[in-house]
This record gives structure tokens, sequence and C-alpha cells, in this order.
């Protein structure tokens, strides 16, 4: 594998797997050449190179934001992003990953925070200087609108930004790329809990059944359950009602004693 | 990209088969589900748990005798990554009150309520804060909160069904009447679980669910619940510290044997560091990383079962850890998507599962257990899989995702799943028109160490929350089921150890004797002693270039 072709460097043909192998494309990894195997993404490519993935490397299914990775394609301008475990390689692509980027997250008490301007504003005053160049939402492996969230932190409207941003991976392309210099996906996540706790509002059915259960309605009926034997336990299993999946909401079981 | 040609032509017999499929589900109609002896006969003929040769019998430990996966016992009949005869216990690096080994959602859980009862934390994890197969989870979080027609009693019926009537009741019991806290304690914490305006959650049904009391946040509900989590442990810097990139690999005792800390490796300087400690909660999350019987997985890279083994070498017992869970629909096509889950909320919003003929085999609600197991019939057994590309003898099924769309009304796929929408949409499938190609892949850790309700175990100071532990789910864990799991027992085993800490004056002298004990019971057995663990990081180099590392020498898999 890893035949490194540089200039006149050139791995003798027989001490290569490429020999073999007819579907390896050359990739460049931070500058080196690479061949591997066409299909893999840029993550596996990395480990078929002979790299052991410390950095860079977390869930593998593209959710956790770990392998944050910037390519170019030779002669042309434009930088592209994505992720590595979610991106193929393709041919004579130029890149590295970047798996840290340094971002300023303000510390804060949640209880405390109220949902509007003044509140974002005092934490990230840097959100004022968004200049609006739009270059995050261009770098988002995860198609969303950043600027869009920003500009709506910007005004206020912390619910916007919360719902624009919700599939965030927090993988940082956009901090790194932002000539404000902000950490868009730490505010981010500031006005999804703001959002979470002071904008939604409580569900009420939730307060309900801890009150329930606090008051030890359900303390008899469960200790009969951890009583009962395996026939009974089984029968009352199979006999259990079931909700049909086309139920509306309100749909409510015929035997109600132990609910 | 997209399906290749022969795929999208089998699509047409599924295509055909929709509309009556649809009338039916619609008409409530279902497929017949399996009565418990059809499912138990299913489970012995084709779950890969019973396959010959995927267990193996401990011959060493405090389960000695017990049969677990092959590739558990390997770590298991292993020695430590320390050496009890050259380890310096007299330098400490660090001191704290609680030390907790992961930062997952358990163990994040886990030091924020030991932070609220006063101790000073530190989370030890391998890879960064989050990186965790709690970031994965996307369909859900079970909780009976809606008393107008779901109760904790007929979670507990639920729980114990899908566990085969096997799983520790105690432990069921306090997670069905803690679960309704759990969800209020993660919205006061700001996770958007979807809901009404009036504030009242969505709540759907998952496999072996009576109720519909699945909660969630898109199909993310596990980072959304992972990020908060971790955001809060940050506004907390004060009191919990966070080291990356520094996996546990043994634990510390003193001189009575209390559990006092670990020692720590740090991946990028190949240190290790010993961390003393009043208690300590082993919360590292399952194993799918060590492949189960060839298996692939959904796991995240650091589940590499290392607390299990840790665990055992200290004396705990482990449980229920000859059954393994295979998620019925992992992605196999494209490859690069391969071992990927699809929730099964995509089964619960009402899509089936069909053949090559674009016949259904099996009602998509059953257990996990029943389901994979099903699917390995079909594809193996029965012969109607539909062929993987350029995969010579590999196998799959459609799960009929574009159902949705014509039961729920048009936008519903890529409104509910935004995550697998985008992603197949990258490989160009749109899942809101093709189904998609599936298989089971193993998923998740039925089983693991003992523990009691409040996160204690046999050792004092030893503390288990979350997939490391094993008794609450039985031989087969529900869907929804798990995150639930963690946030309710990361919550008591913080609490506990928090209070814990408050009682324990003092450590004595550091020691490392269990190993030594251990070790000895190896080299007595004559067994594992060319093996070392936790294993920490898979091994997923070329073997080619390792050929040419002339001078690099490995421990086991690390470098
Ligand atoms: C793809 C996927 C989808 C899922 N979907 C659902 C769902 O919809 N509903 C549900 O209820 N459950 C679901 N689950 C299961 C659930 O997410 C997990 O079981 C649960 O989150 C485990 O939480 P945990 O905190 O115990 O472990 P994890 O979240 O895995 O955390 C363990 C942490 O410990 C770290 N670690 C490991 N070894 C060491 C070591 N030696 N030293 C220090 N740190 C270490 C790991 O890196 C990790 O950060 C899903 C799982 C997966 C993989
Ligand atoms: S990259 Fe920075 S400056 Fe540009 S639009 Fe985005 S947030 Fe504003
Ligand atoms: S918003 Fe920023 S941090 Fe979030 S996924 Fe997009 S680029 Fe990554
Ligand atoms: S490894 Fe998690 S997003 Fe790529």
């Amino acid at each position: 594998m890893s035949a490194m072709v540089q200039g006149a460097v050139q791995q003798t043909e027989s001490s290569s797997e490429a020999a073999v192998r007819t579907d390896l494309v050359p990739i460049f990894i931070m500058g080196k050449r690479y061949m591997v195997p066409s299909t893999l993404t840029i993550q596996k490519a990395f480990e078929y190179a002979g790299y052991q993935l410390i950095r860079g490397c977390g869930c593998r299914g593209g959710i956790c934001g770990a392998c944050a990775t910037v390519y170019r394609m030779p002669g042309s301008s434009k930088i592209s992003v994505g992720l590595a475990c979610q991106t193929v390689v393709l041919p004579n692509m130029y890149l590295t990953m970047v798996p840290f980027f340094p971002a300023n997250r303000a510390v804060y008490d949640l209880e405390e925070l109220k949902p509007e301007a003044q509140t974002l504003m005092k934490y990230y005053p840097e959100l004022a200087k968004c200049m609006g160049c739009n270059t995050c939402t261009k770098s988002c492996p995860m198609e969303i609108p950043v600027m869009e969230y920003v500009s709506a932190a910007l005004r206020g409207d912390v619910e916007k930004a919360a719902e624009i941003s919700m599939s965030c991976v927090m993988c940082g392309i956009c901090a790194s790329r932002c000539p404000a210099e902000l950490g868009q996906y730490n505010i981010a996540i500031m006005c999804r809990r703001i959002t979470g706790r002071h904008i939604w509002p409580q569900a009420q059915h939730v307060v309900e059944m801890v009150a329930k259960i606090d008051s030890h309605r359900y303390d008899k009926p469960l200790e009969q359950l951890m009583k009962a034997d395996l026939e009974t336990l089984r029968k009352l299993y199979v006999e259990r009602q079931m909700e049909p999946h086309t139920a509306p909401e309100d749909w409510t079981p015929d035997d109600k004693s132990m609910i | 990209m997209g399906y290749t040609v022969e795929l999208m032509d089998l699509i047409k017999r599924v295509e055909k088969t929709r509309p009556e499929r649809v009338m039916k589900k619609k008409a409530g109609q279902e497929f017949p589900a399996l009565t418990l002896d059809q499912r138990r006969d299913r489970l012995e003929k084709y779950h890969p748990d019973f396959r010959a040769g995927a267990l193996r019998e401990l011959r060493i430990g405090p389960s000695r005798g017990i049969s677990v996966a092959q590739e558990i016992a390997d770590t298991f009949e292993a020695r430590s990554r320390v050496d009890p005869d050259q380890i310096d216990l007299n330098e400490v690096h660090y001191e704290t009150d609680v030390l907790v080994i992961g930062g997952g959602g358990a163990g994040t859980a886990a030091a924020l309520l030991a932070q609220e009862e006063g101790s000073r934390v530190i989370i030890a994890t391998k890879l960064r804060h989050g990186d965790a197969n709690t970031m994965m989870a996307e369909g859900g979080m079970q909780a009976a909160t809606k008393s107008w027609k779901d109760s904790p009693y007929y979670h507990f019926l639920d729980v114990m069904g899908g566990g085969h009537f096997e799983n520790d009741p105690e432990l069921v019991r306090t997670m069905v009447t803690e679960a309704p806290k759990a969800i209020a304690w993660l919205e006061k914490l700001g996770c958007m679980f979807n809901k009404w305006p009036d504030g009242k959650m969505f709540t759907l049904h998952g496999a072996g669910t009576c109720r519909k009391r699945m909660h969630y946040a898109g199909d993310m509900t596990g980072a959304e619940i992972m990020r908060t989590l971790r955001d809060e442990a940050r506004n907390r810097v004060k009191d919990i510290g966070v080291l990356e990139f520094s996996p546990a690999v043994e634990l510390l005792t003193d001189e009575k044997g209390r559990c006092s800390g670990a020692v720590l490796y740090n991946l990028e300087t190949e240190e290790y560091f010993i961390v003393k400690a009043k208690a300590v909660i082993m919360a590292t999350g399952g194993s799918g990383r060590l492949h189960m019987s060839g298996f692939m997985t959904t796991n995240h890279y650091g589940a590499t079962g290392d607390g299990l083994v840790m665990g055992y070498r200290l004396g705990v017992g482990v449980r229920f850890l000859h059954a393994t869970q295979y998620h019925p629909t992992g992605a196999v096509f494209p490859e690069q998507a391969e071992g990927l889950l699809i929730t099964e909320k995509v089964r619960g919003a009402g899509a089936n599962l069909v053949n090559i003929d674009g016949d259904q085999f099996v009602f998509e609600r059953e257990p996990r257990d029943i389901e994979s197991a099903s699917i390995i019939r079909e594809c193996e057994k029965v012969g109607k899989g539909v062929p993987v590309p350029g995969q010579v003898g590999r196998f799959g099924v459609w799960l009929d995702s574009p159902m949705i769309d014509m039961l729920e009304g048009e936008g519903t796929v890529e409104r509910e799943f935004p995550a697998k929408f985008i992603l197949f949409k990258r490989y160009g499938i749109d899942i809101s028109k093709l189904p998609m190609l599936i298989y089971p892949t193993l998923h998740y850790q039925n089983g693991g160490l003992a523990y009691e309700p409040d996160g204690s175990t046999k050792v004092e100071g030893f503390f288990v929350a979350g997939e490391v532990g094993g008794g609450v789910h039985g031989a087969n864990r529900l869907m929804g089921n798990s995150l639930l799991d963690i946030t309710v027992f990361g919550r008591l085993a913080g609490q506990t150890a928090g209070k814990f800490v408050k009682d324990r004056t003092g450590i004595g002298t550091l020691s490392v004797d269990h190993v030594r004990r251990y070790h000895k019971e190896l080299e007595e057995a004559e067994i594992g002693l060319d093996r070392v663990s936790p294993m920490v990081l898979p091994d997923y180099g070329n073997p080619e270039v390792r050929k040419r590392q002339w001078t690099s020498h490995y421990v086991g898999t690390l470098r």
C-alpha cells in the first residue's frame, strides 16, 4: 500500500500492493501522497495509510463532530469541508483533519439566563462583529445555514437560533473559518438550552406523573409484579393492552386500574 | 452514486406491494406477531448468540463458570497493562473526591450529581468528552409520563417481557419509577424534546412497548442529551475537571481493598498517571468494537469494553454477558455507511421490513433479538435476502421508509429523521422515496458488571453506571431504555458516590494487589498470558504497514 510517489521518488512496483490492486487512487494527507482504495471514507483511508487514529475519530457515524476535515482539489481555489467519517476520498485531494479548534465558550448559570438579546450579547459580545460573509454557512458539513442562526441570536430570536442549529455536531469548522472569530456552535448550544429551559413550556404531564409516583400510587402495583411468579408475569405481559399504532394522543386503555 | 441499476430494479418489487401494505397498516391490520414459544424457537435457531462457538466459559475470576462472548472472554483472560511489581504508587498525579471513568451520558450525569453532593470530580475519558455511544443514540428515551394511558406498571411489564423475564426486578423497578424524574431533569437542563406548543411531549412506540412512551429530540436524542450534559459539566468547571484522551487502564485500591483511584494512560504522550480518589464510578459504556462473532457494529470508536475487565479484576462479577444485542437495522449499502444504525423509530413510525419479493416476513415491532433473528433467517434459511452489490455472499432486506410519508404525510421522513435523511442524500439516496437496505449489526452490550439500584457494587468505593453494568435489561434491552438507564443510574451512582465520599475519612496506602492476585490466577490456569487488556482502541491498521514498522513495538493493539 501507500505506494509513495513524490516527484522523482517512486516506490518500486513489486514492493507495493498498488501493483496488484487496481482500485487505488492517490490522495495527499497533509501534503504527503498515499494510494488508497477509492471507496473508502477519508477516515478509513487514514487507517489504510497506516495511522492509528487518536484524534479525529469518535462515533465513526457522522454525529460527534470529531473528524472535521478540509480539503482542496489540485488546480482549484475552493476549500471544501467534510466529516472524515462521512466523506469518500476523491483522487488527488489534498486534505487535513482539523480535530480541534479553540473557540470561546462562556461559563453561565442556565437558571439565571433570560431569553433575550442582551443575554447573548453579554456572554458573547463578539456576535456583533459578524460581518455577514456567510463563510460559516458555506463550510458547514451538516448544511446548516450557520449565518442565519448567528443573526437570529444577534436579533435576540433565541428560539429561531435554537431550531436552525438543532443538527449542529459541534465540529468547529465554522469557527475555524470565521473572520470575526466567533465560536458559533457554543453560541448555538446556549440558545438551545435557553429555549428548552425558558422558552418552551414545561411538560405538565411529566410533573403530574412525578407527583403520582411520589405519592406512592404505583408502589403496590409494582410490588405485585415483583412478587408474581413467571407464569403470572408472562400472562400479564401477553394480555396487556396495546395502544394501537394509529391511536390518537388522548387514547385511554380499557383497564385503568394500573395507571 | 445512489443505488445500482440492479437494486433499482429490485426496488420496483417493493413499490408494487407497497400500496396494499400501507392500506393494511391504515386499517390497523398488522403482520402477526410471534407467540412467546415461537420467539424462543426463532432465537435458538437463528440468533448469533446461539451459534456454536459464540460463547465460552470463563475460567478465572468472580464469575468463573459463566459463559460470555468469546471476544469478551479474551479481554478477561488477559494480563493488565500495569505490572504490579514495577508500578510506583507513591507518586500521585491527581487527587479528587470522585473519579468518573468515561465521559459519556452515564458518566457525565454521575459527575453532575456527585458535584451537587459537594464532591470535587474528575472525569477521565478515552477520547473527547462526549465521544460516546450516548452521542449516537437516535430514536429516543422511554419513560411512562402520560398517566391517562401509561404508568411505571406497564413500563415494568414491557422491560421484563423484552428481557425474557430474566431482568433484575429491583433494578427494573428503580428504572421505571425514576424515569419521569429523569425526563424532568433533562428538560430542566434545557434538552429540546419534541413537544406540542403547550409543552406536552411527543411520544412514540418502540419495539416491545404497549404504550407510546418514547420521548425524542428529532433523530438526535442521544446527541441532544449528551451535548446538554456536557455543556452543563463545562459550566461547573470549578468542580468538575475533564481529562480527555486519558483512558483508565487499571483500578487502584487501598490496603483494605476499597477502590481508591485508577491508572490513566495519556494516549498522546504515552505517559501513565495515578489518580487517587475516594470513590470511583465506572461508566465506560459498551463493547461493540470487540466485533463479537465478526459482526459490523454501530458503536463509537472507544467501545472496547474496558470497564468490564477493570471491574472484573477488582472482583465484581458480571451478568448477562452471554447476550449481545444485534440491532436489526444496520445499513449495508452503500459501503461507506456500513454498520450504521437506522433507528428503530423508522419501524415504530410504520415502515415494514420486506424481502427481495417485496413481501413482509416479520412484524416490524418485535423485540430486537427476535427481529434480528428473523432477518438472519430470511436471508440464510429462506433465501429471500437481497444480494449486497459488490459483496459476494452478503445479503440484506428492505426497510420500507417511503411508507412513512404515505402514512403520516409528505415530508414526515425528512422532518422526523433529519440526520439519516441528510446522510443518505449525500450518497444520492432519498429515503423518503426509496427503501434502505439493512442487516443486523452489533449494537449493545445487554449485560455487564453487577451493581445495586443505588449504583454501588460489592467493592466499597466502586460504583457502576450505564451500559458497562448489567441486569436491568436482562438478556435483551428494548429501544429507548438505555438512554433511560444511563440517566437514571448515572444520577443515582453520582449521588451515592457523592454521599459515600462524605463519610469516607481517608485513603490508606494505594495498592494493586488485586491485579497481582489476578495475574496469579491467570498463571495457575495457564491462560491468556500473551494477551493484555483493556484493549483501549480497536486495531483498524493495515497489516502491510505493520510489516514495515520495523522498530515499532505493540502492546495489544496500542503502539
Ligand atoms: C448508534 C446507536 C444508537 C442508539 N440509539 C439508542 C436509542 O435510540 N435509545 C436508547 O435508549 N439507547 C440507544 N443506544 C444505546 C445508548 O446510546 C447507549 O447504550 C448509552 O448511551 C450508553 O451510555 P454510557 O454512558 O453507558 O456509555 P457511552 O455513552 O458509550 O460512554 C462511555 C464513555 O466512556 C469512554 N471510555 C471507554 N473506555 C474508557 C476507559 N478505559 N477510560 C476512560 N473512558 C473510557 C468512552 O470513550 C465514552 O466516552 C444507541 C447506541 C448506539 C451506538
Ligand atoms: S463566518 Fe463569521 S463573520 Fe462570516 S457570516 Fe459566519 S459568523 Fe458572520
Ligand atoms: S454549525 Fe459549525 S460546528 Fe455546527 S456542524 Fe456546522 S460547521 Fe460544525
Ligand atoms: S467520527 Fe464522529 S463525526 Fe466523524
